[in-house]
C-alpha cells in the first residue's frame, strides 16, 4: 500500500518537475527573443563578417590549401557563421540568469516549490531553442546567396541540433558565471574569452592554409573540429565523421558545463 | 574667511589664452589618471589591437601566397589596421568617459566652472592623442615580436603614427558629439558600431585587388582606405608600399576633412547640451 503511494507520489513528482522545467524553458526563450537588443547583433554581425569575408578573400578559393575543393568562399563560412552566431548568442543567456539575480527574481524561484535542476535545465532549454533558431535563420538567410547544403535537409537538420547543442554547452559555462558572480556585467565580460577561442581556431579559414603556433594552437582547439565537421556537412555530404564531430563536440563540452554549472548552483543554494 | 574664499576662487576669470591651455592640460591630466584609476576603461583598448593583429596575421597567413599580395607577412599587413584601430578606440573612449561625466552630473560642474568652452573639447582631444602613442606603441612592439618589419625604415613608422593620431582625432570628435547628444550609453554602442563598420568595409582585411563584389564598390570611396594606405605604406613592398606623395595625400586630405567634420559635430553638440 505504502509503496503504491509513494510510486505515484514519485510519479506526481516528475509529471510536475517536467511541467515546471518545460514552463521555464518558455519563459527563458521568450525572455531571449524579447530582447531584440541581444539577438539583433548575434544574427547581423556573423552575416555581416560572412559577406565581408566572402568579398574579401573571394579570390582565394581554388588556390590556398582547404579551399581548393570549395566553390565558393560564402559556402566555406556558413559553418563558422553559424557557430559564431551560436557562440554570440550563448551569452545571452547566461546574461539574462545575472539579471535575475540582480533584480531578485532567482531568489524567488530558489523560494517557490519548483525543482531546483529545472531552474537550470529551463534556463539552458532557452538558449539551446534560440540556438536552433539562429542556425536555421543562418541557413535560410544565406540561401539566396547560393549557398547550398551538400547533405540535404537531413544534414541541415543536424546543423540546427548542433547549433542547439553547442549553445547549450557554451550556455552551461555562462550560467556557472552567473551563478557563481551574480553580475551580468561580469558575464558579458567573459564573451571575449569565447570569441578569442573562435579565433584561435580554423573557424575563418582551413587550418591546411596556417603555420607554426597558431596552426599548434588551432590543432588542439576543439571548436576547430566542430566548424570543420559543420563544413562537411554544407561543402561535402552526410559522412559519419562530420556528424559524430557537429554533435559529440557539444555534447562533451556541455556534460563538462553543465556540471560545473550545476555545482555553482549547489554553491549558491548551499549560501542562502 | 572672506579673504579665504577669494584666494580659493578667483572672481576674475583668468585670460582666455592662457585659460584654454591650462583648462585642456587639467582635463587631459584627469583623463590620464582615469587610467591608473580604473585601468579597465583602457585595458580593452590596448589589448584589442594586439589580439587582432595576432589572430588576423594567423588566421589569414595563406592570403600573402596569393599573386600580387603586396608583402609576403601577414602581420605587416594587418599591423596597419590594429594600429587605427587602436587610435580610433583611444578616441572613443574619451567619448565613454564623457558620457559617464554626464550621468554622474560632473560634466555640469564642468560647464559651470569659467573656463573656455573650447577646452572641453582640447583636453580630451590631447588626453586621446597621448592614449593613442601608447597604443600604437605597443601594437608596433607586439606586432614586431610576431614577425612584423618596416620595409622603408623611420618614415614609414612615421606614417604609421600619423594614421594612428588621425583617426584618434576623427574618432574623439564622433565620440564627444555622439556623447553630448544621446547622453547615456546608447551613444557608446553607435560610436563602437559606426567605427567598427566604417573599418571594416575598407581594405582593412584585404588589398583592394584581391576584392569583389560590393565591398569593392564601398572600399573605393571610403576614405578609410586612404587613412590605411598612408598606415601601411612603410609595411609593404612596392609598387603598392614604399613611402610616396601618391600612397600619402589621400589618407593626410581624409584625416583633415573627417577631424574638422567630427571636432565640429562635437562642438555643436556641446553647444545643444549647453542649451
Amino acid at each position: 500500500m505504502s509503496t503504491a503511494v509513494l510510486s505515484a507520489a514519485t510519479r506526481h513528482t516528475t509529471r510536475d518537475s517536467l511541467r515546471q522545467t518545460l514552463a521555464l524553458s518558455k519563459r527563458s526563450t521568450w525572455a531571449i527573443l524579447r530582447q531584440p537588443a541581444l539577438v539583433f547583433p548575434s544574427l547581423v554581425f556573423p552575416l555581416f563578417f560572412a559577406a565581408l569575408g566572402a568579398s574579401s578573400f573571394g579570390r582565394a578559393v581554388g588556390k590556398l590549401d582547404g579551399l581548393k575543393d570549395v566553390s565558393s568562399f560564402l559556402e566555406f563560412s556558413l559553418a563558422s557563421t553559424l557557430a559564431q552566431g551560436v557562440l554570440f548568442g550563448s551569452t545571452t543567456g547566461g546574461t539574462a540568469l545575472a539579471t535575475d539575480i540582480e533584480n531578485g527574481f532567482m531568489d524567488r524561484l530558489l523560494a517557490s516549490p519548483s525543482t531546483r535542476v529545472g531552474i537550470l535545465v529551463g534556463r539552458l532549454a532557452g538558449g539551446s531553442v534560440f540556438g536552433a533558431l539562429q542556425s536555421i535563420f543562418f541557413i535560410v538567410a544565406l540561401y539566396p546567396f547560393g549557398v547550398r547544403i551538400q547533405s540535404g535537409i537531413i544534414g541541415a537538420f543536424i546543423m540546427v541540433l548542433s547549433g542547439a547543442l553547442i549553445a547549450m554547452s557554451i550556455g552551461g559555462f555562462m550560467t556557472a558565471m552567473a551563478l557563481k558572480t551574480g553580475s551580468s556585467e561580469a558575464v558579458q565580460g567573459a564573451f571575449p574569452l569565447v570569441f578569442i577561442s573562435l579565433f584561435f581556431s580554423s573557424a575563418f579559414f582551413p587550418r591546411e592554409s596556417m603555420t607554426g603556433a597558431f596552426k599548434a594552437i588551432a590543432d588542439y582547439n576543439p571548436l576547430s573540429y566542430l566548424v570543420e565537421g559543420l563544413r562537411v556537412l554544407t561543402l561535402n555530404g552526410l559522412t559519419s565523421q562530420a556528424i559524430a564531430q557537429v554533435l559529440i563536440i557539444p555534447i562533451a563540452i556541455g556534460v563538462g558545463s553543465v556540471a560545473l554549472s550545476l555545482r555553482q548552483l549547489s554553491k549558491r543554494l548551499a549560501q542562502q | 574667511m572672506s579673504t579665504t574664499t577669494q584666494k580659493m576662487l578667483p572672481l576674475e576669470p583668468p585670460s582666455v589664452g592662457g585659460s584654454l591651455f591650462a583648462s585642456s592640460n587639467m582635463l587631459s591630466l584627469r583623463a590620464m589618471r582615469a587610467i591608473r584609476r580604473v585601468p579597465a576603461t583602457f585595458i580593452p583598448t590596448l589589448a584589442m589591437p594586439i589580439f587582432q593583429a595576432v589572430a588576423f596575421a594567423g588566421t589569414y597567413f595563406a592570403i600573402t601566397k596569393i599573386p600580387g599580395f603586396p608583402t609576403d607577412r601577414s602581420i605587416n599587413w594587418f599591423l596597419s589596421l590594429s594600429g587605427c584601430m587602436g587610435g580610433a578606440f583611444s578616441g572613443l573612449g574619451l567619448g565613454f568617459s564623457a558620457i559617464q561625466d554626464i550621468e554622474n552630473g560632473f560634466m555640469d560642474r564642468l560647464r559651470m566652472a569659467p573656463t573656455p568652452r573650447a577646452a572641453l573639447l582640447l583636453g580630451p582631444l590631447l588626453s586621446s592623442l597621448v592614449r593613442t602613442f601608447v597604443v600604437v606603441t605597443t601594437v608596433l612592439g607586439f606586432g614586431y615580436l610576431f614577425g612584423a618589419r618596416p620595409t622603408q625604415g623611420i618614415l614609414g613608422i612615421l606614417m604609421f603614427y600619423v594614421a594612428a593620431f588621425g583617426l584618434a582625432i576623427v574618432a574623439t570628435g564622433w565620440g564627444l558629439g555622439l556623447a553630448y547628444r544621446f547622453r547615456d550609453m546608447r551613444g557608446a554602442a553607435l560610436m563602437q558600431l559606426t567605427l567598427f563598420l566604417v573599418l571594416f568595409t575598407s581594405s582593412a582585411q584585404a588589398p583592394m585587388s584581391m576584392m569583389q563584389g560590393w565591398l569593392l564598390h564601398i572600399a573605393r570611396v571610403n576614405p578609410a582606405t586612404n587613412i590605411l594606405r598612408l598606415s601601411r605604406q612603410g609595411f609593404l613592398n612596392p609598387p603598392v608600399g614604399g613611402v610616396s606623395w601618391e600612397n600619402t595625400w589621400g589618407g593626410l586630405l581624409a584625416i583633415v576633412v573627417l577631424g574638422t567634420l567630427s571636432m565640429w559635430f562635437a562642438y555643436t553638440g556641446l553647444r545643444k547640451l549647453d542649451e
